[in-house]
């Protein structure tokens, strides 16, 4: 049988994953945003779990609540995105240093 | 035995569609992964009994998100190449914050504390169960201000996303009002000397 552990770990993968991908793909920004959608489908994914183990919709409603809460992010994310390469030609982290004291 | 295999089968490709997705050069891969993650991991939400999300996942998600991320990612002209400068450097590092974490969170959530023994398998829902009628009853009755603040959200999201990106068109012809309020009277008034039919003032 599957049990809660077997989900949990799978989150636990995918999260530290994207901890690392945030680690080696730090000069990229399309490849942070990427990253933290995988962050929250490893969070999304625990709450489903427990959902189910646990019997109780409000985690299920709760990831209702994130898929919409990312969807915004990555919609403004990539507004800015776009907004930066318009106005810098690079999407290169480290060219972003103008509030840099 | 066959839930095994599905989770099994599910969970590897979940995983590797996340490796990839991190480690791939052309961003344009990276997002197909994403989505190929994104699918699977639809997969494992059915197998948990949460039909309609899954089916959210793969609709919204896949279906608007990740297109919104293809296009963003094959209209901008990215020099990959001082993109992925200093990546193997810092390969190292990211493994051992990865394995450390894994391991810690491992330690936490491993079978000890959340195998069968404490949190017993559920038994499966007949077959009449109706998924999104249990999160709809749930979503309106309980969580109704919660629902109404994310849409909210979203609105606030297409504002900003909108006002962000839009470039005024060269072609509207609307006033401008700031250039409206510095006129002064002598830009716009022009005073002539009263003059009768034959041009003598």
């Amino acid at each position: 049988m599957i049990s809660l552990s077997h989900y949990l770990i799978v989150g636990a993968a995918l999260f530290c994953l994207s901890v690392a991908g945030i680690f080696i793909n730090r000069k990229n920004v399309i490849v942070l945003l990427m990253c933290i959608e995988l962050m929250l489908l490893a969070v999304n994914l625990n709450f489903i779990a427990f959902s189910h183990f646990n019997q109780d919709i409000a985690g299920q409603v709760f990831v209702f609540f994130i898929l919409t809460v990312a969807a915004a992010e990555s919609a403004i994310g990539l507004a800015i995105l776009v907004v930066l390469f318009r106005n810098r030609r690079s999407i290169n982290v480290e060219d972003l240093d103008t509030l840099r004291g | 035995m066959l839930e095994q295999i599905i989770f099994y089968a599910f969970s590897a490709l979940v995983v590797a569609a996340g490796a990839m997705v991190i480690t791939l050069r052309n961003p344009v891969h990276a997002v197909l992964c994403l989505v190929v993650a994104f699918f699977a991991s639809a997969g494992l939400w059915m197998l948990l009994e949460a039909e309609f999300l899954a089916i959210t996942l793969v609709l919204v998600y896949v279906g608007a998100v990740m297109v919104l991320f293809m296009f963003v990612v094959m209209m901008l002209d990215i020099n990959l190449a001082v993109l992925r400068e200093g990546f193997a450097g810092y390969v190292p590092v990211a493994l051992v914050f990865a394995v450390l974490m894994m391991v810690s969170i491992a330690l936490v959530v491993g079978p000890k504390h959340f195998g069968l023994a404490l949190f017993a398998a559920p038994l499966p829902h007949a077959a009449d169960y109706n998924n999104t009628l249990a999160l709809g009853r749930s979503l309106f009755a309980q969580f109704l201000l919660p629902f109404e603040a994310a849409a909210v959200v979203l609105l606030v999201a297409i504002i900003a996303a909108i006002a962000l990106t839009l470039r005024p068109s060269r072609q509207t012809k609307a006033p401008k009002p700031e250039r409206q309020v510095q006129v002064r009277r002598a830009d716009r008034v022009r005073l002539v000397k009263d003059m009768d039919a034959e041009g003598t003032p």
